[in-house]
């Protein structure tokens, strides 16, 4: 500082000039250097994506018809289809969102605004961020000793989507903390300055302004789980399935009936790794199809999470 | 090099401000405010306060909080003003680990604010808070005055429209916010976010009410009419304001209260305060030697 104005009151305005002027060229160019950079790392990694995209809906785009929807697997490839691997995907998925959102929330809210901290919150914090990369076999393994053999629960949907819950359950907690955390405290002063007590700022203030973030966190975490392979296969899901779970609704009393989740299921990528694992051609087709109609459900539901947070924006600001 | 400089710099700081210190320390002691004749709403006994981290940032303040007057807290940064401010609701007790000592005792009843078996939040809801920032909910105009009833479990429509009606015409922002109760309260500019914001805090008709720095966001316009929208409000609510700007405390408040370095240095009519203070360090500070 002092430099400077000494040198501008000196005798030599113009090198003074130059010199922030090369400086500021030189900056210029890092940043040119950088913005090229970040380009063309970008391209790479989007032209890898698509190829990948593309050559999958090219190879398996033509095989996707309604058939093909409601078929059941068969060892004919023209004939089998994927009717046993979606239904059982939604079903596992709808077991998976039940349990890990509202435990995954609940524990995410706790952490973040009762628990008091300390050594114990700090320990459990590092914990839960190191689950989230705990290899997803691992967590297979686990549900086959405990769930499987342990509980006795057998190779059924509720087991399948217990499974997916505990994988997915610490992206849910952190990116719930994480919402939380993002709250000005300026709105929980202002809350509590009204006299509010900790219940009406948790559930009028609190979770209302967190929920885009947390919306997002557990579809984060469902669109993760929704192409898990690793555990299913380990809990010992069947890749053959030639029938469905009984429809959780039914015409006779009671109407509502959960025997679908002792049902024996098959997912989506399971039916594609067999597939895959075929010698026949045809079959790499159908792994394919399979693969397209895996994609476009977790893109829908990143499509959803989407549609849902700028609902939830919109509505909440008015 | 970097270390020989902040040498020299300690060097010379401690070399400039020995002299001047010893000149400073004064042996004055605080001056104890006299007895008010007036009507009070409260008033500290021997109250300190300590953050969590053993900063004791208030020691052994006795001051009277007078009823509908407004009472405003100067002195520079980190002198404890905003600290006991947010002593009198309680909002300390959101942290952890801050300790109050002594008394906040709250007039007519003498219930003592900090008290043990005192809830904070019941505290919170006859004392009224206005922050630093306008800090609005991100809701609509109505949801943010109705906020406080809602909290109380008013749940009675005609109440509620009839309070927010009241609490925003108090807050003389009723012209401006009428026609668009149902908008966001966001789309409202700084001044009148924060007028929105006193409204808020004045719906449940608190007994007294707080107000943080209230213009230190604001410009000059929006600052004058917050002045003058304190200054009718204190016919009829006591407040007490913490303030950066001297002349506005000399503008809007009856009484003045001078702290530093955690304590009260002065308290007394704000007329005698600004124009005759009997404090050395006061003079100092309203002279604009320090702060």
């Amino acid at each position: 500082m002092a430099v400077t104005t000494e040198v501008n009151m000196g005798a030599k305005p113009v090198k003074t000039d130059q010199g922030a002027f090369d400086a500021a060229t030189s900056a210029k160019r890092k940043d040119l250097f950088f913005a090229a950079g970040g380009l063309i790392v970008m391209v790479i990694s989007m032209t890898l994506l698509l190829t990948l995209i593309g050559d999958l809906v090219i190879r398996g785009i033509a095989r996707i018809d309604g058939d093909f929807m409601v078929s059941f697997p068969s060892r004919l490839p023209e004939r089998a289809g994927i009717l046993s691997a979606w239904v059982g995907t939604l079903l596992v998925m709808l077991v998976t969102a039940l349990l890990a959102v509202p435990i995954g929330v609940g524990a995410g809210i706790y952490l973040e605004e009762y628990a008091r901290k300390g050594w114990l919150s700090n320990l459990i914090e590092i914990n839960v961020a190191n689950l989230a990369g705990v290899p997803s076999i691992i967590y297979g393994l686990l549900a086959l000793g405990l769930f499987v053999y342990g509980l006795d629960l057998g190779k059924t949907v509720l087991v399948a989507g217990m499974t997916l819950a505990l994988l997915i359950l610490p992206i849910v907690i952190v990116s719930t903390r994480e919402a939380v955390r993002a709250i000005p405290r300026v709105i929980k002063e202002g809350a509590y300055g009204l006299g509010a007590d900790q219940w009406q700022v948790m559930w009028r203030y609190i979770i209302p302004a967190a929920r885009p973030g947390i919306l997002t966190g557990a579809i984060v975490g469902l669109s993760r789980a929704i192409g898990e392979t690793a555990p299913i296969i380990t809990i010992g899901a069947l890749t053959f399935i030639a029938f469905l779970p009984p429809p959780p609704i039914s015409g006779d009393f009671p109407f509502i009936s959960f025997d679908w989740l002792n049902a024996p299921f098959t997912v989506l990528p399971i039916q594609m790794f067999n597939w895959v694992s075929r010698p026949q051609a045809d079959f790499h087709t159908n792994a394919a199809a399979t693969g397209v109609v895996l994609m476009a459900m977790t893109l829908s539901l990143n499509g959803v999470a989407i549609w849902i947070r700028y609902r939830l924006r919109k509505s909440y600001r008015n | 090099m970097a270390d020989t400089m902040t040498m020299d710099d300690t060097a010379v700081t401690t070399g400039q401000s020995a002299p001047e210190k010893q000149e400073k320390v004064d042996t004055t002691p605080p001056i104890k405010p006299a007895k008010e004749s007036g009507a009070l709403r409260a008033r500290l006994e021997d109250f300190s306060f300590t953050y969590a981290d053993g900063t004791k940032a208030i020691k052994n303040v006795d001051m009277p909080i007078l009823d509908c007057k407004v009472t405003a807290i100067i002195g520079p940064s980190g002198c404890g003003k905003s600290s006991l401010l947010r002593s009198l609701n309680r909002m300390h007790d959101l942290y952890p680990g801050n300790e109050y000592e002594g008394q906040i005792i709250l007039e007519p009843e003498g219930e003592n604010l900090i008290g043990p078996g005192v809830d904070p939040v019941v505290v919170r809801l006859r004392v009224g808070m206005v922050f630093q920032k306008p800090n609005p909910f991100p809701k609509s105009i109505y949801e943010n005055v109705a906020a406080g009833l809602r909290v109380r479990g008013i749940k009675n429509r005609a109440v509620i429209d009839e309070a927010v009606e009241t609490a925003l015409r108090r807050a003389a922002i009723w012209d401006e916010a009428k026609d668009k109760l149902n908008g966001s309260a966001y789309d409202l500019s700084g001044g009148q976010q924060q007028r929105l914001c006193i409204a808020r805090a004045l719906a449940p008709n608190p007994e007294i009410l707080l107000l943080d720095e209230p213009t230190s966001a604001l410009d000059p316009i929006a600052t004058a009419k917050v002045e003058d929208l304190i200054q009718e409000l204190s016919k009829s609510v006591t407040i007490v304001i913490v303030t950066h700007n001297m002349q506005q405390a000399a503008r809007i408040s009856h009484r003045t209260a001078f702290m530093y370095l955690g304590e009260l240095i002065e308290f007394g009519e704000t007329q005698q305060i600004f124009t005759n203070p009997r404090h050395p360090k006061t003079e100092s500070y309203i002279t604009g030697r320090y702060g």
